[in-house]
């Protein structure tokens, strides 16, 4: 019996199995991935503000997650730069926003903040807290955002406190304003 | 040894059967002829109920397969239908999201008289590792099953423990995508966490309760004294003199546990099916909204204390990954067991004092963690997760030692019935 003979068969015969089990095992794991139809459903949103009054928020669904719209008083303006000394990243260095958005205010205009609703430590939504002073959330809260699921807090801006489960600020979408009126969510604003 | 067909050569129809099937050999390598320790006390009808409860999820679980409608747009509904509309819908669906709770219960108990009499100790460590695995995929089943009926809970539960996986670096957020099969938890996940629920999941789990029952055959049952009851057998039959058949013996005992059982398990059903918000949460009779997340969100409360340990655990270099290592941590710690305790004393009721206060704490550690997972996350409560948490660990790693700073009593030759 030719024993080196045997041993390659048996390794060769291994071999092609694995590949076959292999190119088996890929399309049931790729078959798990989004499908075309949910990945049609990525669309651009238009919202419009008109009505908004100062200090409300409105949500809306772009990619079927939350977006929040806030039209910030210059009271709550002025509290992103009172409350600066208890946040984790108030330059906003972390990219979760776009490079125009990357300011005092994370806006394009001070006053309209737009961003993602979606916790950035395990995707809940959090609460909006306008109401301030409110120590059962942090002695020195000046409104912000409160996640129920696990105590993350962040500012008017969408920055996240110290010390809580949220590692990074809140991520602001792409958007342009289209008139005074109107905001797209999912499009850049062309360069100023 | 080859296998000799028939070997208690029965006759007749059973016999014809013996001669193609061992159906003889099962019924007394198994039940009449499986031997086990007559001592065993109350804290041994835990197993037997766990089979019970998987007896009751599977057959109600089938039942409510025939009415309910995976898919994002109809969960909801078809769940309110079953409750509603289907004749004796609603109890059966109480059933089963009962039946989940009292899995959990029964499963922690029956773990922790492994723990206390030291049921994973030599030679009975795979017995606990097919234990262990039970678990784990028992939370994975009622994880999966908890989202089915889309709820509010169910939808915001979803977003949490996918996203867990969303921390592990590089991959973490493509395999997010990948494991809902869309951006956020939408109609794909629900679906295919239904053939998880119903086929998948299930099929794994009744193949590890078989190992975990054919492991324990295998090397025979511990019992409240750890002693070996083998070591001491009848020198004519080879049987253990302190064992006494499965059956009629423990089959007839375990129904008087049944019937407790039962007792506590359709009162729960008939008169208290939500379980006072624990075990159907007041949120998850809303529909799923993707853009609001509840005001107060816990997990079931059978994830209480893992939850607990998730959320006590800062975020460190702008990752929330050291929670989720801790909390999967917490359960894989489970399984090391068997190498963490050195004691040489198996059973509790041997082991010193320094032994007996650590284990009582740990047990009154985990009861803590599991109530303040339920409850908001305020500063003390916090602070108690995070000591409750460190506790958690500590326990594991005091059991290294521990035993070398107390006076162990002498275990007796024999068990003390």
């Amino acid at each position: 019996m030719d024993t080196g003979r045997r041993r390659f068969l048996t390794l060769a015969t291994t071999g092609v199995g694995a590949v076959g089990v292999g190119a088996v095992v890929w399309p049931f794991l790729a078959s798990l991935r989004p499908s075309e139809k949910a990945k049609a459903l990525g669309a651009p949103v238009t919202a419009d503000i008109g009505g908004l009054e100062e200090g409300q928020m409105v949500t809306l669904a772009w990619r079927g997650k939350p977006v929040w719209i806030i039209k910030r008083s210059q009271e709550m303006i002025a509290s992103l730069t009172a409350v600066k000394g208890d946040l984790a990243d108030p330059e906003s260095e972390v990219d979760h926003q776009p490079k125009y958005a990357q300011n005092e205010t994370r806006s394009v205009k001070p006053e309209i903040m737009v961003m993602v609703g979606s916790c950035t430590h395990l995707g809940c939504s959090p609460t909006f807290r306008p109401d301030h002073p409110a120590p059962e959330i942090a002695p020195n809260w000046q409104g912000g955002f409160y996640c129920p699921c696990h105590g993350s807090k962040f500012d008017l801006a969408g920055r996240v406190y110290r010390g809580v489960p949220a590692p990074t600020n809140l991520v602001v979408p792409p958007y342009r304003f289209e008139g005074d009126r109107e905001v797209v969510i999912g499009e850049d604003q062309a360069a100023a | 040894m080859a296998i000799v067909p028939n070997p208690y050569k029965t006759t007749g129809l059973l016999g014809w059967i013996d001669d193609r099937f061992p159906l003889t050999k099962l019924w007394r390598d198994h039940l009449t002829e499986y031997y086990a320790p007559k001592n065993f006390n109350a804290w041994y009808y835990f197993g037997s109920l766990a089979l019970l409860v998987l007896v009751n999820q599977l057959i109600s679980g089938i039942v409510l397969a025939m009415h309910f409608k995976p898919s994002a747009a109809e969960a909801f509904g078809s769940v309110e239908y079953i409750m509603r509309d289907v004749p004796w819908g609603n109890v059966i669906r109480y059933m089963h999201s009962t039946g989940a709770s009292a899995f959990f219960i029964v499963v922690y108990l029956h773990m922790y008289r492994g723990l206390i009499y030291g049921s994973f100790k030599k030679p009975r460590e795979l017995i606990w590792l097919f234990g262990c695995l039970i678990f784990l995929v028992l939370m994975a089943e009622a994880f999966v099953g908890y989202v089915l009926p889309w709820g509010q809970m169910s939808y915001w539960g979803a977003q949490v423990i996918i996203s867990l996986f969303g921390t592990i670096p590089v991959i973490g957020p493509d395999l997010v995508v990948w494991i809902q099969g869309d951006y956020i938890p939408a109609d794909a996940t629900l679906n295919r966490f239904f053939s998880l629920h119903v086929v998948a999941l299930p099929f794994v789990l009744v193949g590890l309760v078989v190992a975990h029952l054919i492991a324990l055959h295998e090397v025979g049952s511990n019992n409240p004294d750890g002693v070996e009851i083998k070591k001491h057998k009848d020198p004519e039959t080879h049987i253990p003199l302190d064992g006494i058949g499965f059956h009629p013996y423990y089959t007839v005992k375990d129904l008087v546990g049944v019937a407790m059982f039962l007792i506590i398990f359709v009162g729960v059903i008939c008169f208290a099916p939500d379980g006072g918000g624990y075990f159907l949460e007041k949120p998850n009779f809303q529909e799923a909204n993707p853009l609001v997340t509840p005001e107060h969100i816990t997990p079931a409360w059978y994830f209480g204390a893992f939850y607990a340990m998730l959320r006590a655990t800062p975020s460190m270099f702008g990752s929330a990954l050291p929670g989720v290592i801790v909390m999967f941590g917490a359960v894989l710690i489970i399984f090391f067991l068997p190498w963490l305790d050195r004691n040489p004393v198996k059973s509790i009721r041997y082991k010193g004092n320094l032994t007996k206060i650590v284990t009582l704490l740990f047990a009154i550690d985990f009861l803590m963690l599991n109530y303040l997972g339920m409850q908001p996350a305020s500063v003390l409560y916090t602070m108690l997760s995070r000591i409750g948490s460190v506790y958690y660990f500590l326990f594991f790693f005091l059991l290294l030692f521990i035993h070398n700073f107390e006076k162990s009593k002498p275990v007796p030759e024999r068990v003390t019935g």
